[in-house]
């Protein structure tokens, strides 16, 4: 059959000469490629001592935002729900009651909010779909676990901390303490 | 009487024939969804409405056959009537579409930007206008009016905010149910819907003033934030009523009636007005015969994950294994949304918090 390339190598099927018999050269030359990858530069990180810097758009757990005010942002208007291609998210809104202008930014919000992390497939369509800038995925990784039910995140799990309460959670769930441009990152690999 | 002649009227090059008398924006509709020009205010069902909103502007570019000379001025389609041979620009003419889009401007001047919030979001006939016809930012700088939300009755919100003033509303209370006791007081732009000394509309077919209303100001307060209308699946369903036809569409989720509203037609129309009794008091699909799931153009959010005659592939596994397969996570063990013991739906009016506390306190 004519071949369709040019780069076809017929396998060599003539005898061994005494010189590839004895194998030693072969092992040699083997060995040799395992030290020289000794004294090459890790590939890896060893986690959790040396953390890997995100990419500025990297997609991680969900965060429910407050405003500066730290109201809640979300108004169960249902856009994430619905921009949901694995269908993760779930909702149930309620009316915001006098008195309760401090915790809820408008006059309708998620009194249930859920994200089944086992559906979730972090694609950021949610944050993108939310006209309020309530829900963002953060520079987090979910956490591992080993029972299913855990990974049901409700409200308390998903919200930012208070910044006018809890000003230094805050700061910390912010994550600007953590660098993560290129220049960073080329840094830490050096 | 003699047979009424039909006149030939031509729409972007569709040609229908109409008796005498038809309006411009009825002879469209026939003609095809294509060419039918929206229509904010006039409601073929009640008479007199019409002519406020402008949205339906259309050209005419040949008056009628006998005086072919074009119209000089763009005219409301559902307050014209058609000629014999008139030829009529919609979609077609550039004066149109750049005039409804100033129109969808003067229309969203006063409107609240809060369909996050509006129950009316995803059936909202400003939401589409305005995605159809409306530019994509504004230029209003000034403040726009705002109003108090009240009640018109124990069942029907009002949102004056969101008003367009299309009279829509105070032709159903005048035509339906005989005796209206709102209108709109003031004029120009303080102009707005109120029902005179808070009095309260208790008559019998008051409820359709809810979907006649092509905006969100005057919204069921039984459904209020209840769920988004994409999220609920909408059933034909009847009763036997003594008072209307108890012809409705139930929004569903689950066996839970969220929503009972009377059933549209193409052009967001009332089929048939439904009384007070089953739009708010029948809230329990065992009050209904379900006829069947309800059509919803494919163009609409609500037609969102809902499939026309959907086949599901047999499940085999449990005949391969011989038994019904192990559930790793039942959802709602764990779900603490739409939980078995809280029923949203038969909470009277909005959920509060308090209906969501008593709930996390039992759990404690």
């Amino acid at each position: 059959m004519q071949s369709l390339t040019n780069r076809k190598i017929d396998v060599n099927r003539s005898p061994m000469t005494f010189a590839e018999k004895i194998y030693i050269p072969e092992i040699a030359r083997g060995m040799a490629i395992t030290l020289k990858h000794f004294f090459k530069k890790k590939a890896t990180y060893s986690f959790p001592e040396q953390k890997r810097p995100f990419s500025s758009v990297f997609r991680g757990l969900h965060v429910l935002n407050r405003d500066e005010q730290g109201r809640e942002r979300c108004t169960a208007c249902g856009l994430c729900a619905v921009a949901c291609p694995a269908e993760a998210i779930t909702m149930e809104a309620a009316e915001r009651l006098p008195g309760e202008e401090n915790l809820y930014r408008e006059e309708k919000y998620a009194a249930r909010y859920e994200i089944n992390m086992l559906r979730c497939i972090f694609c950021g369509l949610c944050e993108e779909a939310c006209p309020k800038d309530a829900i963002y995925l953060s520079e987090t990784y979910t956490p591992a676990d080993f029972a299913r039910k855990k990974f049901v995140y409700g409200k308390p799990d998903l919200l930012i901390p208070n910044p006018v309460t809890e000003p230094e959670a805050y700061q910390k769930a912010l994550g600007r303490n953590v660098e993560t441009t290129a220049e960073a990152f080329e840094k830490l690999k050096k | 009487m003699a047979e009424q002649p039909l006149f030939k009227v031509t729409i972007d090059n569709v040609t229908v024939e109409v008796p005498a008398g038809t309006t411009i924006l009825q002879a469209a509709r026939k003609a095809g969804p294509e060419v039918a020009p929206p229509a904010m205010c006039y409601y073929s069902k009640l008479e007199g409405s019409g002519g406020k909103c402008r949205t339906c502007l259309v050209e005419v570019s040949k008056g009628s056959d006998r005086d072919p000379r074009p119209m000089p001025k763009l005219v409301a389609s559902c307050r014209t009537t058609v000629m014999d041979g008139m030829e009529v620009k919609n979609l077609t003419s550039e004066r149109v579409v750049d005039a409804r889009k100033g129109v969808v401007e003067f229309l969203l001047i006063n409107h609240p930007l809060d369909c996050p919030i509006c129950d009316q979001a995803g059936e909202c006939h400003l939401q589409d206008l305005s995605y159809n016809h409306g530019a994509s930012g504004t230029r209003y700088e000034f403040q726009r009016r705002t109003f108090e939300k009240h009640s018109l009755g124990d069942k029907i919100q009002l949102h004056m905010t969101r008003c367009i003033l299309c009279y829509r509303c105070v032709m159903v209370a005048d035509q339906l149910t005989g005796q209206r006791e709102h209108g709109v007081l003031e004029r120009g732009e303080r102009a707005e819907i109120s029902d005179y000394l808070e009095k309260s509309l208790d008559k019998e077919f008051i409820g359709n003033v809810i979907d006649v209303c092509p905006v969100g100001a005057l919204t069921d307060k039984t459904f209020r934030f209840k769920n988004r209308v994409w999220f609920l699946k909408p059933l034909n369903a009847h009763r036997d009523c003594p008072t209307c036809s108890g012809k409705v569409t139930l929004w569903n989720r689950g066996d839970e009636v969220f929503r009972v509203t009377a059933r549209k037609d193409q052009w967001g129309e009332v089929e048939d007005w439904i009384c007070n009794e089953c739009r708010f008091d029948k809230k329990k699909t065992s009050d209904w015969v379900i006829e069947g799931p309800r059509e919803i153009s494919r163009h609409s959010v609500i037609s969102q994950n809902k499939y026309i005659g959907m086949v599901k592939p047999k499940e085999t596994i449990d005949e391969v294994i011989g038994k019904e397969p192990r559930l790793f996570l039942d959802i709602h063990d764990v779900s603490q949304v739409n939980e078995k013991d809280r029923d949203l739906s038969l909470i009277e009016g909005p959920a509060h918090s308090t209906d969501f506390k008593e709930k996390d306190e039992k759990k404690q």
